[in-house]
């Protein structure tokens, strides 16, 4: 074998050869690039977006052999063969099975919770109705989703990023249309980053001058056995009316319990810092390669991220998130008017889950036209609720699924 | 009809409008349910507190601007400094009303450039 052998050789055993097999993995490596810079230099939802697209970027490049989608495609998770990941896989594939298992979503959860003072909530109750009234785009989007040709399971996994949260729409969506896990924590991880420039139009269009600027008085001091208990009673209830949302409710609970105990601060600390930051490594960059931009189905047609449903879901999920801004504003309105004007309906928006961001965009919008309100601590409360709420809401959506044979 | 045409995840519009009412409706029925389980819970509380809380004890930050002894006010406050009231949680607020501290921590957040429900406050005072 000679110099030039072997410099062939090179070449032809390189990815650049490869790189325009499809088309498809080539445009979805711009697509990373544009999301790493729109993570980096703008700033959008740095924590997850860069993960996600520096998975995409290695699952596109051909011939990594980081990720083989093939070996979930279309498949469900009894048709998955594990030895076949574990032998087979690459780095990806493996870290995958803890999205595939739904391991990720709920230790995610279990982070939030830690990181979730439910004060504001507990001291202001009636702002918890403010949390279910924003999960209005979950279902208008399953409506929509329906019209357009979605089947029923990919229609509840589109609803669901209505919800604004992403651990709850990968917690669903692997459960019900795992082929379409790519495209909807995209939309929702996207749409949750934007959410500064989503909701303020929204709100201002639904909303007069005179309720922007409603000042909201000091809320109850909420006791230390109050906040200790409800993550206990919470849990109970919850998994009761609706077994199916136990992972994800909890562990959020659990979380939350090590928070508020104040006896395992060591725990409370590790969930909140180390193990939310490692698995929001894993669960962003293996979600990320799920977007793989070709992938060859069964009769040949490509099943991969680049198709008209992608798309669509882009598309209904950017309705899902205005219509849950809408409902969470209109009722906000609901309670101005019942209290006699003592609630700003600038806090209902944030009762999408997206914490914080969506309660410093009512602190953001509120402040504008009223320099001195402070809306942050108020919109807390919806905040979290709305964590509650789209929990709720997949697990109701989880039981129709097992009720109606979808999965 | 919903239950029996479903099995195959193909959903008509009648039945997606109708699996929307109920679902919505569930969402607000566990949060309402919320809302009483946390009054309740905050009831209990707070009456378990008032029966452990000798009647002559109460309020020791009212008591001390007019001469209360030192003894009768809550270990950090022997500074002589005056907890706000309607403080909330476990954040003690000295001479600065809640409007500042909520400004203040939320200033404090975004240099931080962290979420604001990451960082714990447990006094805030004019100095």
């Amino acid at each position: 074998m000679n110099i030039g052998e072997i410099l062939q050789r090179l070449w032809t055993d390189s990815g650049f050869v490869r790189i325009f097999d499809h088309w498809e993995n080539a445009v979805m490596v711009v697509i990373a690039c544009v999301l790493l810079y729109l993570a980096i230099v703008k700033g959008f939802e740095p924590l997850l977006l860069m993960g996600i697209a520096f998975g995409m970027l290695l699952a596109n490049l051909p011939l990594s052999g980081m990720m083989h989608m093939e070996l979930f495609a279309g498949k469900s998770m009894a048709e998955i063969s594990f030895s076949q990941v574990l032998h087979e896989g690459g780095l990806l594939d493996v870290l995958y099975l803890g999205v595939k298992l739904n391991i990720y979503p709920c230790l995610i959860f279990m982070g939030i919770g830690a990181m979730t003072d439910f004060g504001p909530m507990l001291a202001r109750p009636s702002s918890m109705v403010l949390g279910a009234a924003a999960q209005l785009g979950v279902y208008c989007a399953f409506i929509l989703a329906i019209l357009v040709g979605f089947l029923g399971p990919e229609a509840a996994s589109i609803g669901i990023i209505g919800g604004a949260d992403g651990p709850t729409a990968i917690f669903l969506t692997s459960k019900l249309a795992p082929h379409l896990l790519g495209p909807i924590a995209i939309a929702a991880y996207s749409y949750m980053a934007l959410i500064p420039l989503i909701q303020p139009p929204i709100m201002k269009a639904m909303t007069t001058n005179k309720e922007r600027m409603t000042v909201m008085t000091q809320a109850k001091p909420v006791s230390k056995s109050t906040k200790i208990i409800f993550p206990i009673a919470v849990t109970i209830f919850c998994v009761l009316l609706l077994p199916d949302v136990a992972p994800l409710i909890g562990c959020f609970m659990l979380g939350n319990l090590f928070r508020e105990s104040g006896v395992v601060e060591r725990l409370s600390d590790t969930a909140q810092n180390a193990l939310l930051n490692i698995v929001t490594i894993f669960l962003s960059t293996t979600v990320g390669a799920t977007s793989v931009g070709y992938i060859a189905g069964e009769d040949g047609k490509n099943v991969g991220f680049l198709s008209v449903s992608t798309l669509l879901i882009i598309g209904l999920g950017l309705l899902a998130f205005s219509f849950s801004t809408a409902g969470g504003v209109l009722f906000g309105k609901i309670m101005y008017a019942v209290t006699g004007g003592k609630v700003n309906p600038l806090i209902g928006s944030a009762g999408v889950s997206a914490v914080p961001m969506a309660a410093r965009v009512s602190q953001n919008v509120g402040s504008k036209y009223n320099p001195s309100n402070y809306l942050l601590m108020h919109a807390m409360g919806p905040n979290v609720a709305g964590v509650i709420g789209s929990a709720v809401a997949a697990g109701f959506l989880l039981s129709v699924g097992k009720a109606l044979g979808w999965i | 009809m919903l239950f029996l045409t479903g099995t195959k995840g193909e959903v008509g519009i009648s039945d997606a409008l109708l699996l929307s009412i109920i679902g919505f409706a569930v969402v607000f029925f566990a949060l309402i349910a919320l809302v009483v389980v946390i009054k309740i819970i905050s009831a209990s509380t707070a009456r378990k507190q008032g029966a452990q809380t000798p009647a002559g004890a109460e309020a020791p930050a009212a008591a001390s601007p007019s001469g209360g002894t030192a003894a009768a006010q809550p270990a950090r406050d022997t500074s002589g400094m005056i907890p706000a009231q309607g403080s909330l949680g476990e954040i003690d607020l000295h001479t600065v009303d809640d409007q500042t501290a909520a400004l203040l921590m939320a200033i404090v957040a975004d240099d931080l450039k962290v979420p604001l429900n990451t960082l714990r406050f447990t006094s805030i005072r004019e100095i």
